[in-house]
């Protein structure tokens, strides 16, 4: 039997101190207190000292309360069961069925050697032409979309999970709005997902701490399905509460913030968990996508610029459209190559006259004499908005493709878009 | 001393441990923090009183306060010796490849492998005899490996002169193997083997003197060479935003940089770009040599999941094994992808220490510690008068893509070659995105001043135009001065930019480089009579279109003449000179 701790000497935000032996770092413990208990994970030990952040937070918590260490790190199931269910951020579920506590693994574990993993090769295909065409997403891909509050980004991850050829889809929620927590589950509903679906929800009315346990829970779970074979699938959805929530926990800890407030390690925080997409040689695949709002619609914020320089690319959503500036795919030419030999051109050449046309867009609200080449240009940013980057659009790839030749034969004579005559003579719509 | 002291953990604080020792420990010494079975490698960061703080360089989830530190009285060292190259290593020189054997998919924490090979026996040829006068890093003999010559040098923790008393025969030898015997003036007698040990945050300087670097390191990327160079043994940074290409910039020096050694150090970044160089390199042939590409490198990967402290390391350990190499005699390219990741390293540790936060919470010593990192290139001649070099190439992060930040700024005043990318340029999808108006160099262009200087000025002059041409409109500009325009263009489109994963464009030799500018500066002296904006506009198309397909054909081959005299025919239709 464990030892109950009855004397907390300090509570600081959601984090308490008591004096106790033998307690090993990162290990749970459990504190109840009139509120009804909550786990708590050990983050500093100094001396006698044991520092814990409450899950549940520290409101209501009495200096006399009782604190028993559970002498185990956080774990989670990762058992079969879990299809089809609902959890909280504490793992607890959430949907009136029975616990599941078969096959618990820690959360968190170590990092996958680099050496055992493999180049991705395999598109995953959407329907959606910003991505199919210009920014193909790839099998294993950890994959933001920068957005900010309002825009459509839930339904742009619910739409891309349900398109995409996966075997199982993870949701994890953090500071999500009930409702949007329902319409991630009505859509797997409707869509007949949901018994292939797990989700592990935090919702905006969930104490705050609990938010920092989902992504780890999230995809510890995607890791047991992986190494079985499975091809995984895995959402987050909002990061930015995430790294607001150790932002909290960081200032509590009276840490140095490195900038605007945030913690020095915000890069490998989010990092150690981005990293966590992967495809096994002779296994499965984790592919990572998640929402990052940016505060102040303002890219250069410390979380969606951390995030940016971890992930593999991001789309970028802004009026319900995906910019074709700022949104990147990193691992599209690891797949678009063998795809259809005019991807690369078709992708290349569109994006670069649509730069064009913005440009003579600027030109022309200054009121300046368009040119014979900027009246060509107004006629194909408005054709390229409209055919590639309408949202509603739902077309498969090589239909874009020859959509993209289209649009330019429009628009252009063949000497004017740089293309290779090769390709040209293939391809060119006379 | 005593050579193992011990000491109790009274404090855990993410990757810090404090720990309470009795008897004497050495800064930056290794030690290894006991929970159950694992031995789990830390660094002694700082001492005050009987406490000692500690990073460790694993996850330090599970140890508890009480638990047993073992202090081994060694800096973090690295193992030198042959059988370096093609390998890969994680930021402590654990052999990635061989821990995947025994632990599978996932590192294990705590289990560590020797970096070399220590059963292998390769083929010594001494090169001394019996009597020479050695200083630390002289020649005693070489091993084959793969196509250079690896030299057994004189140990460079060895002061002073020590005469050689016995060298063994050439034969097959393990590294471990005694080859050769020296004694000094004081008597002591040493054993020298094959490999040594260095500690990585000490530069290796077993070398004469440290000289200018002065010729250029051809990288094959036009815009490099011909605009803003790198020399052997210089140094020079690549900063940008995400997604302007710094990764994919840092693959094409990677391949097509003509060094003897790439040693490539993924420092924090995304393991998924490893994994490229991983699978790729020993499939890739490298022209120079006719062999992989894989046989000239060595890969440091820490990647930005695996242990922070770690991390910090890795970038030392690359160049202490660059500058192991450069005492062959061999040119080294280093490239670390990238030094502001391991100056986050740095910070969150200066954090942990609770010591006074610089600017952006990053500790006041991070400029000299940068500074001293690439002061670690350099161009050298050796004891026996032949030269080596290093040349460091580091990628820096900038938060918010905002080069003013604390990383570039200290890495700007001691590098020779300022590449920066603009999110501008890739937002246009020009590639490599190296600003051209922004960037610098110290070092030699291969191309002669004049029509560098010349191309420059139109570069400067187009942009002017361009910008300007903003606010008055088209129909406003001069003729003149719109023709400047469109030169600039046309020299961005067809020498700046490159596509790096075209087989021809990728690389441009040296003398392509020069044959093709040659041809660019005879389009921007020519005098074009043009009237007309749009018949000028029209005609600088077409032309552009004749150089791209040029530039995509192989050198020498038909089409290649096909094109170039397509492009004369050009040049003359409209040229009035």
């Amino acid at each position: 039997m464990r030892k109950v701790y009855h004397r907390i000497i300090q509570i600081a935000g959601n984090v308490i101190t008591v004096e106790a032996d033998n307690v090993a770092y990162n290990d749970l413990a459990e504190v109840t207190s009139a509120r009804g208990t909550s786990l708590a994970q050990v983050i500093r030990l100094l001396d006698r000292k044991v520092y814990l952040q409450v899950f549940a937070g520290s409101r209501g918590v009495n200096t006399g309360d009782q604190v028993r260490f559970l002498g185990y790190p956080m774990r989670v199931s990762s058992s079969k069961d879990l299809l089809g269910r609902v959890f909280n951020g504490r793992g607890v579920p959430r949907d009136n069925r029975p616990p599941v506590d078969e096959n618990l693994i820690e959360i968190n574990g170590p990092s996958v050697n680099p050496a055992k993993r493999i180049i991705p090769r395999k598109m995953i295909r959407t329907g959606i032409p910003m991505i199919d065409v210009f920014n193909t997403l790839v099998e294993s891909q950890k994959i933001p979309i920068f957005s900010v509050a309002g825009e459509p980004y839930n339904e742009l991850l619910a739409r891309i999970a349900l398109q995409a050829e996966v075997d199982i889809i993870i949701i994890g929620g953090m500071g999500l709005k009930y409702d949007d927590y329902l319409y991630f589950r009505n859509t797997l509903d409707e869509e007949g997902s949901l018994s292939r679906s797990i989700m592990f929800i935090h919702t905006a009315a969930d104490p705050v701490v609990e938010c920092l346990l989902v992504p780890d829970m999230a995809l510890a779970v995607a890791e047991a399905y992986a190494l079985e074979g499975k091809r995984v699938l895995v959402l987050l959805t909002d990061m930015t509460n995430f790294a607001d929530a150790m932002k909290e926990i960081a200032i509590t800890m009276e840490q140095i913030p490195s900038n605007r407030g945030y913690p020095g390690d915000l890069y490998s925080q989010l990092a150690s968990r981005y990293e966590k997409a992967v495809d096994f040689e002779g296994a499965g695949s984790i592919t990572i996508l998640t929402a990052t709002t940016m505060p102040g619609d303002d890219i250069t914020h410390p979380i969606p610029d951390n995030t940016g320089y971890i992930t593999e690319g991001q789309f970028y959503l802004r009026h319900g459209r995906i910019e074709p500036f700022g949104s990147l795919s990193r691992l599209k030419q690891q797949v678009n190559a063998d795809t259809r030999s005019d991807h690369r051109t078709i992708m290349d050449t569109m994006i670069r006259l649509y730069a064009d046309y913005k440009e003579t867009l600027e030109k022309q609200s200054m009121g300046f004499q368009m040119s014979a080449w900027d009246t060509k240009l107004l006629k194909y940013g408005a054709l390229f908005e409209d055919r590639m980057m309408d949202l509603s659009k739902n077309i498969p790839l090589e239909e874009a493709l020859d959509l993209g030749w289209k649009t330019l034969a429009e628009c252009f004579d063949k000497t004017e878009t740089s293309i290779r005559m090769n390709l040209i003579k293939e391809y060119w719509p006379e | 001393m005593q050579d193992s002291s011990t000491g109790r953990i009274v404090g855990v604080n993410g990757n810090m441990l404090t720990v309470e020792f009795d008897t004497n420990v050495t800064q930056n010494e290794v030690a290894f923090a006991n929970i159950g079975n694992e031995r789990l490698k830390c660094e002694v960061i700082r001492v005050r009183g009987n406490r000692a703080d500690l990073q460790v360089f694993e996850s330090a989830g599970g140890l508890k306060v009480g638990d047993k530190v073992d202090f081994t009285s060694q800096l973090l060292s690295v193992e030198l010796g042959p059988g370096l190259l093609t390998k890969v290593y994680d930021g402590l020189q654990n052999p990635l490849d061989e821990l995947a054997e025994k632990t599978g998919f996932f590192l294990k924490r705590g289990f560590y492998m020797q970096p070399l090979d220590h059963e292998k026996e390769w083929l010594f040829t001494p090169l001394a005899k019996a009597g020479d006068r050695l200083r630390a890093g002289d020649h005693i003999g070489f091993v084959p490996e793969g196509i250079f010559k690896h030299y057994t040098m004189l140990p460079f923790g060895l002061h002073g002169v020590w005469e050689l008393i016995e060298v063994k025969a050439a034969g097959n030898y393990r590294i471990d193997d005694a080859v050769a015997r020296v004694k000094n003036e004081k008597g002591e007698e040493r054993d020298v083997a094959m490999v040594q040990n260095w500690p990585v945050k000490i530069p290796i300087t077993a070398y004469k003197e440290k000289m200018l670097p002065v010729n250029t390191l051809i990288t094959q990327q036009r815009i490099i060479d011909t605009f803003f160079p790198v020399a052997v043994g210089g140094t020079f940074c690549t900063p940008g935003p995400f997604g302007a290409g710094k990764t994919v910039l840092q693959h094409a020096l990677s391949q097509h940089a003509q060094a003897d050694i790439v040693i490539i150090a993924a420092c924090g970044e995304r393991a998924g770009e490893v994994v490229e160089i991983l699978r790729e390199f020993p499939h890739l042939d490298d022209p120079r040599t006719g062999r992989t590409l894989m046989d000239r490198s060595i890969i440091i990967c820490n990647t930005s999941s695996m242990p922070v402290a770690a991390r910090e390391a890795s970038v030392y350990t690359a160049v202490t094994l660059a500058e192991y190499y450069r005492q062959m005699g061999l040119n080294c390219l280093l490239l670390a992808d990238s030094t502001s990741r391991w100056a986050q390293a740095l910070r969150e540790m200066s954090g942990r220490l609770e010591e006074i936060p610089g600017e952006e919470a990053f500790p006041a010593y991070l400029e000299s510690l940068i500074a001293g990192f690439y002061e670690r290139a350099g161009l050298v001649k050796l004891n026996d008068g032949t030269t080596g070099s290093v040349t460091i190439g580091g990628a820096v992060s900038p938060a918010g893509g905002n080069f003013e930040e604390p990383v570039t700024q200290a890495t700007l005043k001691v590098v020779g070659a300022f590449l920066g990318l603009s999110r501008e340029r890739s937002d246009a999808r020009r590639f490599p995105a190296i600003h051209p108006l922004d960037s610098w160099s110290h070092y030699q262009s291969i191309v002669n001043k004049t029509d560098i200087a010349k191309a420059r000025m139109i570069l400067r002059r187009g942009n002017e135009v361009n910008q300007m041409m903003k606010v008055i409109g088209e129909e406003g500009t001069h003729i003149e001065d719109f023709m400047l325009y469109l030169k600039s263009e046309f020299l961005d489109y067809v020498y700046l930019q490159q596509n790096t994963f075209d087989k021809v464009d990728g690389a441009t030799d040296a003398d392509r480089q020069k044959y093709v500018f040659n041809k660019v500066v005879l389009v921007l002296n020519t005098n074009f009579g043009f009237k007309d904006k749009d018949l000028a506009r029209r005609y600088f198309l077409e032309l552009r279109q004749n150089f791209l397909d040029w530039n995509f054909s192989e050198t020498g081959s038909d089409e290649f003449k096909q094109l170039e005299s397509a492009i004369d025919a050009k040049v003359k239709e409209h040229s009035n000179a």
